[in-house]
Formats: C-alpha cells, sequence, structure tokens
C-alpha cells in the first residue's frame, strides 16, 4: 500500500505508541483520583502539558485537552461567543474552512448568531481586504485555519490577528492542518485560541488540545467535572495526552527537514503528473501551501472514480476532504476558488507523509497517468 | 512504504477501501466496463445523451438495431464508479434484447444485476436506464422519419 492521504490521518509513530503503552497496562488510574495511583496519572498528564507548551511557546494553564479537532473548534466558538455575547454577537470566518468550523458557525446562527464568510481568492487565500470590511464593532470572535486541509494553502493568520485584534475581538487558528508541517510559535501567529489535532502528527486518534491564551474568556461547553480548568469535563485520556506530547515533539524536532524532504517530494509529484498527463490544474500552486499536499484537479474525470482506480492499485488518496466524501456536492473549498464544479468533482488531494518515498511518487505518478488515461477513454465528457 | 513486497499493479480484489462500499461485481464493471465507446454515424439507429454535467453524472449510449433488436450498443459515462458500473452492466443487459425487452429494463433490474449497490449510489442506475429510453426513442423517430 502507498498512503498518500496524511491530512485525513497519520499513522502512529512507534515511539509514540511506545510511551502510551504504560498508561494502559501499569499506571491507568484516575488523574482525579485523590491517591498515589491516580497521582501517577496527573503526573503524567501535567508533564504532556508542559512539553506541549514548551513546543509552541505558552505556559502550560494556556493549553486544554480534549477529544478532537472538531471539538477543539467546537469549545473555542461556541466557548467564545457565549463569553462575549454582551459584547455583540456577530462572527467572522472564511468559506473554506473545515466543517467543524463551518457547521459550527451555522448551528450558531440558528441560535440567533450573525456569521459574516470572508470569500477566498481564486489561489485560495482568504481575502483580507474583504475581510477588513467585514468586521464590526459588534464582531466578537474571527475564526480562520492556518492551512487548508484540500490545498493545502496557507492562510495570512498573522495579518489577521492583528486586524481582528484591532477591532476588540478574540481570534481563533484551526492549526489541525499546519501543527508539525510548518512552525507553529504561537507568539508569532498571535492567535488568543488555536486548534491541535494528534492523530495529524503521527500521534493518536481522539485527542487534541486547545491553547487558550490567558485572559480570553471562554465559557464550558461540555458540563461535568471541573478537569481542564473547568473548560472541559470528563476524564482525560491520560495514554493519548502522553503520545500526542511526543508526538508533538517529534514533528516540532524534525519540522524543517521533513518539510524540505517533503516539498522536494511534492514538486517530482507535481512535475511530473504535469509532464505526463494533460489538461490538469494544481489548485493553489502559485501560493505557499504546507509542503506535502497537493490538490490536483483532472478534466473529464470524476474524482471518486480516479481514487478508486488508484485505490485498486493500492494507493490511498482522497477526493476533498474526507469527511465529504459520501456527499455529492463537490468541495466547498474548490467552489469558493471559483472551479467549476465539473472540474471541482474531478480532483483529488495527494497529502505526503513521512513514510513516503521517491519510488511512491514515481509510482503514483504512472498511476495517474494510466488510470486518467482509462477514464478518459471512457469519458462522455471528451472526444 | 516504498518497498512493497505486494505487487503495486495488482488490480482487482484488494480486501481493502472500496470492497466496503462496492462488491466484486460492482468493482468489476467498474475495472473492465463492457460495451465502451461510440458508433460511427452509419451505424447508429438511435442515440441518447443523459445527465447534466453541472451537477456530475453525464452519459452516452449509442444502439444499432436490426429486426427490431439490439445488436450492437455502445456508451460513454462521466461519473463515480458507480455510474460507469451501472452504465456498463445496462449495456450488457441490453444486448440482444428485443427493443420491447430492452424498453422494460429497471434500474432496480441494474441493482439487482449487480448484486447491489450503496445507497447513496443508487440514483446513478437511473442514468444508464434513461439514456437507453432516450436512445430507442431516437430510434423510432428515426424509423417514423419520411
Amino acid at each position: 500500500m502507498i498512503y498518500l492521504d496524511h491530512n485525513a490521518s497519520t499513522p502512529v509513530d512507534a515511539r509514540v505508541f511506545e510511551v502510551m503503552v504504560p498508561f494502559f497496562k501499569e499506571s491507568w488510574g484516575n488523574p482525579s483520583s485523590p491517591y498515589r495511583f491516580g497521582n501517577q496519572a496527573r503526573a503524567a498528564v501535567e508533564r504532556a502539558r508542559r512539553r506541549i507548551a514548551d513546543c509552541i511557546g505558552c505556559q502550560p494553564d494556556e493549553l486544554l485537552f480534549c477529544s478532537s479537532g472538531t471539538e477543539s473548534d467546537n469549545l473555542a466558538l461556541r466557548g467564545a461567543v457565549r463569553a462575549l455575547r454582551h459584547k455583540g454577537n456577530h462572527i467572522v470566518t472564511s468559506v473554506i474552512e473545515h466543517h467543524a468550523v463551518l457547521h459550527t458557525c451555522q448551528a450558531l446562527e440558528n441560535e440567533g448568531f450573525q456569521v459574516t464568510y470572508v470569500p477566498v481568492t481564486s489561489d485560495g487565500v482568504v481575502d483580507v481586504e474583504s475581510l477588513v470590511g467585514s468586521l464590526r464593532d459588534d464582531t466578537t470572535v474571527v475564526s480562520i485555519m492556518h492551512a487548508n486541509n484540500e490545498t493545502g494553502v496557507v492562510q495570512p493568520v498573522e495579518e489577521i490577528a492583528a486586524l481582528a485584534h484591532k477591532r476588540g475581538a478574540v481570534f481563533h487558528i484551526d492549526a489541525v492542518q499546519s501543527a508539525g508541517k510548518l512552525s507553529c510559535q504561537l507568539g508569532k501567529l498571535g492567535a488568543d485560541l488555536v486548534t491541535f489535532s494528534a492523530h495529524k502528527l503521527y500521534g493518536p486518534k481522539g485527542t487534541a488540545a486547545l491553547h487558550v491564551r490567558r485572559g480570553t474568556p471562554l465559557a464550558s461547553v461540555m458540563t461535568g467535572g471541573a478537569q481542564e480548568f473547568g473548560l472541559r469535563a470528563g476524564t482525560e485520556n491520560v495514554a493519548g495526552i502522553v503520545g500526542f506530547a511526543e508526538a508533538m515533539m517529534l514533528a516540532f524536532e524534525m519540522v524543517e527537514s521533513e518539510g524540505r524532504r517533503l516539498q522536494t517530494l511534492r514538486d517530482l509529484l507535481e512535475r511530473g503528473v504535469m509532464s505526463a498527463v494533460r489538461e490538469v490544474r494544481i489548485n493553489g500552486a502559485k501560493v505557499p501551501r504546507v509542503p506535502n499536499t497537493s490538490s490536483l484537479s483532472f478534466q473529464g474525470i470524476d474524482g471518486e472514480s480516479l481514487a478508486l482506480g488508484l485505490d485498486m492499485r493500492g494507493i490511498c488518496v482522497s477526493t476533498g476532504s474526507a469527511c465529504s466524501t459520501g456527499e455529492t456536492e463537490p468541495s466547498h473549498v474548490l467552489l469558493a476558488m471559483g472551479l467549476s464544479p465539473r472540474d471541482a468533482q474531478g480532483t483529488v488531494r495527494v497529502s505526503l507523509g513521512r513514510e513516503t518515498c521517491e519510488a511512491d511518487v514515481d509510482t503514483t505518478v504512472r498511476a495517474l497517468m494510466e488510470v486518467v488515461a482509462r477514464l478518459r477513454q471512457i469519458s462522455s465528457m471528451r472526444g | 512504504m516504498g518497498n512493497n513486497s505486494d505487487d503495486p499493479n495488482h488490480e482487482p480484489g484488494a480486501q481493502q477501501g472500496p470492497v466496503l462500499f462496492y462488491n466484486e461485481v460492482v468493482i468489476d464493471h467498474f475495472m473492465n466496463p463492457r460495451n465502451v465507446g461510440e458508433l460511427t454515424e452509419a451505424e447508429t439507429d438511435g442515440f441518447g445523451l443523459v445527465g447534466d454535467p453541472a451537477c456530475g453524472d453525464h452519459m452516452k449510449l449509442w444502439i444499432a438495431v436490426r429486426d427490431r433488436r439490439i445488436f450492437r450498443i455502445a456508451f460513454k459515462s462521466f461519473g463515480c464508479p458507480g455510474a460507469i458500473a451501472t452504465s456498463s452492466m445496462l449495456t450488457a443487459l441490453a444486448e440482444n434484447r428485443t427493443i420491447d425487452e430492452a424498453r422494460l429494463i429497471t434500474d432496480d433490474n441494474v441493482i439487482e444485476a449487480l448484486g447491489g449497490i450503496p445507497e447513496k449510489k443508487r440514483h446513478c442506475s437511473l442514468l444508464g436506464v434513461k439514456a437507453l429510453q432516450a436512445a430507442i426513442d431516437d430510434w423510432e423517430k428515426r424509423r417514423t422519419r419520411p
């Protein structure tokens, strides 16, 4: 198998798995229990919190753990807009956000909040001018992703942070697709709330974090016990959190070298595809992207058919974002960039990772060439 | 992952991904669709074009008819694996059938012949049936043309 869907999930690094095991087998206590056995688990959670805080550049008490990037996005948005309801009820986000943000914003609209969805350029970059125009006195929260999951396009979050703060709004970044691929130093990003997920950076599924800058108003969404500073009730996923910290450390250690390696491989892939296949477009090619992601639109064929053709050759790629597979609508991200529904339908996302090597890229280029040619022969949209 | 012990070019039957969604018959008709191609204008007795390219599926279907029997059929489809497989199966069902028999082929017949298709792909099977009906309508129009 050649796995090229690392934006969907990554394998757990062997070193990460290793440090998790004791918290299933020996130190499996509840961190909130009042005896030494529980304290072992508590100490592990707090040590993991410190390690991640050191990586990203914040204080340990500015980091809370939860179960998924989706939960973290929900807590950031719902928690901040509720805590700031007395100041206003307007939210600003973009049309290319992950459904974890978009569908949460839509749910908040049903609760009476107002939301502006800022458009993007044809390269898939949030239109900053339009964002500035959308900010109002009653805007309480601005939420923009760091890197888009489908195209890999990096958003001008530093600039947007300054703009949001100038208008007194809280700024949330969904950094799920950038953490471990780009340097995510919080001091540089300038956000009040930042979402991270473990399984996108070779950690386990079921573990994520929300950075909450000191003084940021946030109401809890999950009610129950007093875990995670009273902001996220529920017994901590101790093994997951321990693994997350190890994964984050490893990812940050190799972010530059691995970034260069992946960029070289992606260039090889894209050059190979461009020379082997006609009428193909690389989405977001002209602007900065995370180094592992390539969004390729092939004219006259359907992306799901292409993905299945590749799957039959043992190559895993995705069509648009993993969550929209099965829905018949073409990707909202590609449509927002101005692709026709038909071109958006002919798109696959290839996302490389740590185990990807040059031979995998060569095999994939050859397979793409052959499967695309076969589907175009069948296609009624050609000739 | 670079050293694949198993041949990456090995095609069908992989016990992964798609098998959960599409059965082996559907996969076979997707990988090796029957009757793909076009008939020339001279060979064509009926032609059908269906689908909305803006929203996805699109299909062209040609039939050659002799003594009220479809003796040649050809298609081209743009769409998901479900659309390609159901198009292929529809042509396999219609080939060598009389016009009257072909008229009676339903989307359920196509799905049954494929041994089932995922629920959200059911609508795909209508594409081929509609294209065949359109081609037969066209054949009738051509016959009655003075």
